[in-house]
């Protein structure tokens, strides 16, 4: 059984056609690319899987479940992660707590207990710590744990994000253009990063990217789409010599 | 032990408010002040759960206030005094001091309720139109109970004072100031457990951050209906106990200008501090009292202040901050875990 299916997944928002026909199959433990020009619908696919938006047609199935009708907050439970494009993290709380609060699915206690601070609530809370913290080490941010996001360098803000989503011990991570507005040497870190995570989690990597050499020093498949249809499919190889997405960045040379 | 100084020194505190009315070393009127203030602290603290961890601005605070009042002054007076509705009371004297923290919970509960007409509407609407939509709740219980004959009406309704009676029977001390020390102590307890735990903590993180929150895996609808609820039983706790402070409630008490001032106890002492919320109320209680010489002039005199304080402390007395962090050798002293 596949980790992620996507059939035939349409939306329209009024005569827009955002996403048209689009199909992909994700296995565990992959790293994939999704790339195109800009508009061409990649964020509302990302935006459709984590259950922002409801497909207008066809299904998307996370382990063989259909997500549809479900909320963002369901679908994370599933498993599934994510980064934004423009960075979303809480600024006013300080970065170990963004990584505790995305853990909000598997609290494991109920109200009560937080106002009885029960022994149930003290354990958990205590394992909620315990995540977080090997979290921020993993990732080389114990330093910046008592900081406000909205106090950090621009290339830490993303690599909090990024370890905001795995305490979700998510088995798919869609990352939503990681290297934008990154400079040169931060990008070599992301890459390492990336890597670094796909070597020691068991997750499946999606990303969306516009820098060539990230994707292509990533990924060992690519899917292009252009106006919502898929036009390409395959290893970086394969990608950078195809016809139809030089035609897609570069234009026609027909005049 | 140096864990406990603070809750020692609290009900220290308290035991010597409570055995300095006893004596009549406070009189009266610093009781009464007294009261409202704790009654100011529990308001201001609730609210502050909306407006200031939830970045959402509640204006009818008021209306659950009422709520709670008429609803436990009801449960007092049916159990412990005659009244026109069932002529004799339900049950004996002896029975006030059970009674009473019952009729606050039952206050509290239905306040908590009526919460749920601003609850789920947020779940889609939020900023300006849920301010309007808290300010109809707020209009809504007011109409309401301006419109009920059996209870007063517009005439307001009385009697609370026979259940204060018979617990002095049984006992001779101030029990109201106690209940209401003990319901301010109670307010801000459970409010601190939950801001400070990681399941409160997805208030702000929907104040700050909503789709992030959602996406996150916070249960959005979930919190919110947590702290709607939580924050109007609490406004309604804070209703059975000015209740039984008064000894009379009005439906004009509960207004749009109580809800205000409730708001400007919660921006005078910050937004999203706890402490910053209880200072204000306590401020605010004394100000009141210390311009009382300027009569109806107190209420240009007032929002006055208030704009001065929006102009150079827009933050207001607090900013975000609790006191252990501009003090943080308090911390030693205390964990409210």
């Amino acid at each position: 059984m596949s980790l992620l299916e996507i059939n035939g997944l349409t939306r329209r928002f009024g005569g827009l056609i955002a996403v048209n026909d689009f199909n992909i199959e994700l296995g565990e433990h992959e790293l994939v690319a999704l790339i195109g020009p800009n508009g061409a619908g990649k964020t509302t696919v990302f935006n459709l899987i984590s259950g922002f938006y409801q497909p207008s047609e066809g299904y998307i199935r996370l382990k063989g479940k259909d997500t549809k009708g479900l909320r963002p907050h369901q679908v994370t439970a599933l498993g599934v992660a994510r980064t934004f494009q423009g960075i979303r993290l809480w600024g006013e709380m300080h970065v170990l707590d963004n990584i505790r609060i995305a853990q909000h699915y598997r609290l494991g206690y109920s109200l009560l207990d937080c106002f009885l601070r029960t022994k149930n609530y003290t354990l958990r809370e205590k394992a909620i710590d315990d995540i977080a913290w090997e979290l921020l080490e993993a990732m080389d941010l114990k330093d910046c744990a008592y900081e406000l996001p909205r106090n950090l360098p621009y290339g830490v803000q993303r690599r909090v994000e990024i370890a905001r989503a795995m305490s979700v011990k998510p088995s798919l991570l869609l990352l939503d253009e990681p290297a934008a507005g990154l400079n040169s040497a931060d990008v070599e870190g992301l890459i390492k990063l990336v890597r670094w995570i796909y070597d020691n989690y068991p997750v499946t990597i999606w990303m969306i990217e516009h820098q060539m050499k990230v994707v292509m020093s990533l990924c060992s498949r690519i899917k292009v789409v252009d106006f919502g249809t898929t036009i390409a499919d395959g290893s970086p190889e394969e990608i950078q010599k195809n016809h139809t997405v030089i035609k897609a960045y570069l234009g026609d040379d027909t005049i | 032990m140096q864990k406990y100084t603070a809750t020692i020194v609290l009900f220290a505190f308290i035991a010597l408010l409570v055995v300095l009315a006893q004596f009549s070393i406070l009189d009266r009127y610093y009781v009464s002040v007294l009261m409202f203030m704790g009654v100011n602290v529990i308001l201001a603290s609730s609210l502050n759960l909306v407006n200031g961890y939830m970045g959402e601005f509640s204006c009818g605070h008021g209306g659950f206030m009422c709520v709670g009042a008429y609803v436990s002054s009801l449960c007092t007076v049916l159990m412990f005094s005659k009244n026109q509705i069932l002529g004799a009371p339900l049950l004996p004297p002896q029975f006030a001091f059970i009674g009473f923290p019952l009729a606050l919970m039952a206050g509290s509960a239905a306040a908590a309720i009526a919460g749920l007409v601003v609850a789920v509407p947020s779940f889609k609407t939020r900023g300006d139109y849920l301010a309007i939509i808290t300010l109809a709740a707020n209009y809504i219980v007011i109409s309401a109970i301006n419109n009920m004959e059996i209870i007063g009406g517009p005439r307001g309704f009385m009697g609370m004072s026979a259940t204060e009676r018979a617990m002095q029977d049984m006992l001779n001390i101030p029990w109201v100031l106690i209940f209401v020390l003990l319901g301010t102590v109670f307010t801000v307890w459970i409010l601190r457990r939950f801001v400070s735990s990681t399941l409160g903590k997805g208030v702000p993180a929907i104040c700050q951050d909503e789709i992030a929150a959602e996406i996150m895996s916070v249960d959005t609808n979930r919190m919110k209906l947590i702290a709607f609820m939580l924050s109007s039983g609490l406004a309604g706790l804070a209703g059975g106990l000015y209740a039984q402070v008064l000894g009379y409630v009005n439906p004009q008490s509960f207004d749009i200008m109580r809800s205000t001032e409730v708001m400007v106890m919660v921006y005078l002492g910050g937004m999203g501090s706890l402490s910053g919320a209880a200072l204000a109320a306590i401020l605010f209680t004394v100000l009141m009292e210390a311009l009382r010489f300027l009569d109806v002039w107190k209420w240009v005199v007032i929002p006055l202040l208030l704009i001065l304080l929006m102009q150079f402390r827009p933050e207001g007395l607090m900013g975000n901050k609790e006191l252990s962090d501009l003090f943080p050798k308090l911390r030693k002293y205390y964990s409210f875990k």
